[in-house]
């Protein structure tokens, strides 16, 4: 009897200690991301293909960088920042570490596009960052009460006054200056020619300001504010638009004359990451056509996976063709690395703007 | 026995210097060290003032803080007109069972996260909300009005989210009071004005003046309420600190505003006790 109760103990504890190597070589993967790019399906998929467990914190690319600037690049394995706010950060912070492209699957992605953010997050010959998510911003529109706007500048169109909401953040900025005839874009690189058409930008939206219901800060405030009435034309992502085409037929993303701004969110390591098997796994993960299809339907954005675009549901589908004719995906303003310093500027324009009466 | 004694003061002080060091004091000078640098280049940082001369340079930041200050003196002033009947009934005119039940009342709104609290305030006032569509069904106004996004909604907001802190203190402080004082008051003729004034607000002092820290403070440090009910022209100090820190990664700045935030509201706090002739002393007392 006392042998078999020790036989019983020993089997016990070999299988314990089995059971605790498998969970030893199985990471907890740190991901700080933007809201519906982690779906619980998605997570729940990937914990049981892999063995590894997914703790998802949604941010924004402010916070996402200001966070890992924090803790010098830890606390997190993996981050989702858009292609823009890499090389900058990174030049300047030092939060990222290098991508090792061998342990990417680059079958998965779009070429152009994987060539493209490869190209726009290089630091000192290493590549930061990989494309995942893509979409653009431009006008979300009640078609009907806010007929004439065709333009970011129509904002300030006085039959849309006290009906109109925008954010205080950089693609304003930008936005404005397109549709002002300017091209930011182009300056970026010479900080007077900058400053000089962010001035012109100030005084424009200094002008337009009583236009302006409220400044919204987070999709969901803007939502609130469509659905009511209270605002009917905006700034804002085109999933924003679809996503309220559902409830109110009237109201859709409409590409602004002068040109949507579009951006890519990416993958970026961070620099004090302790799971980059688990990071590389995910990435690898997600990039594949079925779950990009699952995460497209969720987030409303197409993905840099290719053929991810064939599981999305037709209705998705329908409302991306409407809102963009061919020509308007051609005038599609991809938003090219931030130069470190130019945020100053535009941070003293925001600060003034906010002020104004 | 001299040094045992001591080794039990040590460890029981021990805590606070710990909280104090670690929690305070490390953050703070850290916090300093980035305010006192300017950068220069990429990655590169030099010892300046420049920061601390930015903010006095510039008239928005000048203008923003002090309006910042108005507001908040503003709303501690309304918090204790509003607060002192609340806790004056409380302390001396309820009785029984209904003491502990007004007190909970007051407790009660603090049981959720300011955010519910503020987004409350939100459904109230909003063009669509409830106040406007009660007045437009009422007839007493033709259109939706819009209560939102202006001053008066920051200073419900701050009011409302400050009360209980000034409620507290002054139940305490007036239960206290022994109710054959105001008597004693009455019967040598006074009138409720001057029992008032003479018994009452001088032993009430003490709660008043904690009190009224305590709303000056969180109301100056307040980041929520005013960006959510101020909308487009809210501008709130805390907001400048946040937008530096995180929008703009100029941690340099933001750090050398914190200290100003620090600075000006010690002082502030510091004048209103001499104005006042109460000291912090008097108040722990």
């Amino acid at each position: 009897m006392i042998s078999l109760s020790m036989l019983k103990t020993t089997t016990a504890a070999a299988v314990l200690s089995l059971a605790a190597t498998q969970i030893a070589s199985a990471e907890t993967l740190r991901l700080l991301t933007w809201g519906g790019y982690a779906p619980e399906e998605v997570i729940e998929l990937f914990e049981k293909e892999t063995g590894h467990t997914v703790e998802v914190t949604k941010s924004n690319n402010e916070e996402m960088i200001a966070k890992l600037r924090a803790t010098g690049g830890g606390g997190f394995d993996l981050a989702q920042p858009s292609q823009d706010r890499i090389s900058g950060p990174q030049a300047e912070f030092g939060i990222y570490k290098p991508i090792d492209l061998s342990k990417i699957d680059d079958s998965l992605f779009i070429a152009s596009m994987l060539e493209a953010t490869k190209g726009n997050t290089t630091v000192d010959g290493e590549v930061y960052g990989v494309p995942h998510v893509w979409g653009t911003s431009g006008l979300v529109l009640d078609t009907e009460a806010a007929a004439s706007v065709k333009d970011y500048t129509d904002l300030c169109n006085d039959d849309v006054k006290g009906k109109v909401s925008y954010r205080l953040k950089r693609p304003t900025l930008i936005g404005f200056a397109y549709s002002m005839g300017l091209d930011p874009f182009a300056a970026y690189g010479d900080e007077a020619a900058y400053k000089e058409i962010m001035d012109k930008v100030e005084a424009k939206l200094v002008e337009c300001k009583g236009n302006v219901k409220a400044y919204w800060g987070g999709g969901d405030e803007l939502m609130n504010l469509i659905r009511s009435g209270e605002v009917v034309a905006s700034m804002a992502w085109d999933t924003g638009g679809w996503k309220l085409n559902g409830e109110m037929p009237n109201v859709t993303f409409v590409a602004p004359s002068s040109g949507s701004l579009g951006w890519i969110d990416t993958f970026v390591l961070p620099a004090k990451g302790k799971a980059d098997d688990a990071a590389y796994a995910w990435i690898n993960f997600v990039m594949r056509p079925d779950i990009a299809a699952k995460i497209t339907n969720v987030a409303g954005n197409f993905t840099a996976s290719k053929g991810g675009d064939a599981g999305v549901s037709e209705e998705l589908k329908a409302k991306y063709q409407k809102s963009y004719p061919a020509a308007d995906v051609d005038n599609i303003k991809w938003y090219p690395p931030v130069p470190a310093g130019l945020e100053v500027i535009e941070g003293g324009v925001l600060d003034r703007v906010k002020a104004a009466n | 026995m001299t040094s045992g004694r001591s080794l039990g003061f040590y460890l029981l002080l021990a805590p606070v210097l710990l909280w104090l060091l670690l929690l305070v004091i490390i953050p703070h000078i850290d916090l300093a060290l980035v305010s006192l640098r300017e950068r220069v280049g990429v990655g590169q940082y030099a010892f300046s003032f420049a920061n601390f001369l930015t903010f006095l340079n510039e008239p928005l930041y000048l203008v923003t803080f002090a309006r910042t200050a108005v507001m908040s003196i503003l709303a501690t002033f309304i918090t204790l007109i509003v607060g002192f009947p609340v806790a004056y009934f409380i302390a001396k005119m309820a009785r029984g069972k209904l003491q502990p039940i007004l007190f909970v009342l007051c407790l009660v709104p603090f049981w959720v996260s300011e955010l519910v609290r503020t987004f409350g305030w939100m459904i109230l006032l909003r063009e669509t909300g409830i106040i406007s569509s009660l007045l437009q069904w009422l007839g007493l106004v033709n259109g939706p009005v819009e209560l939102l996004y202006n001053d008066a909604a920051i200073m419900i907001g701050l009011v409302y989210t400050s009360m209980l802190f000034m409620v507290v203190p002054l139940v305490t402080t007036l239960s206290t009071l022994d109710d054959s004082l105001i008597e004693a008051g009455y019967d040598l003729g006074g009138s409720s004005a001057s029992v008032f004034r003479e018994i009452i607000v001088p032993h009430a002092m003490p709660g008043i003046v904690s009190g009224c820290i305590v709303v000056f403070m969180l109301s100056l440090g307040n980041y929520l309420t005013p960006i959510m009910l101020g909308g487009k022209d809210s501008l709130w100090f805390t907001e400048l600190i946040y937008s530096q820190f995180i929008v703009r990664f100029n941690w340099e700045l933001g750090a050398a505003f914190g200290f100003m935030l620090l600075f000006l509201s010690t002082a502030i706090v510091w004048v209103a006790l001499k104005l006042t002739g109460q000291s912090l002393e008097k108040t722990m007392g």
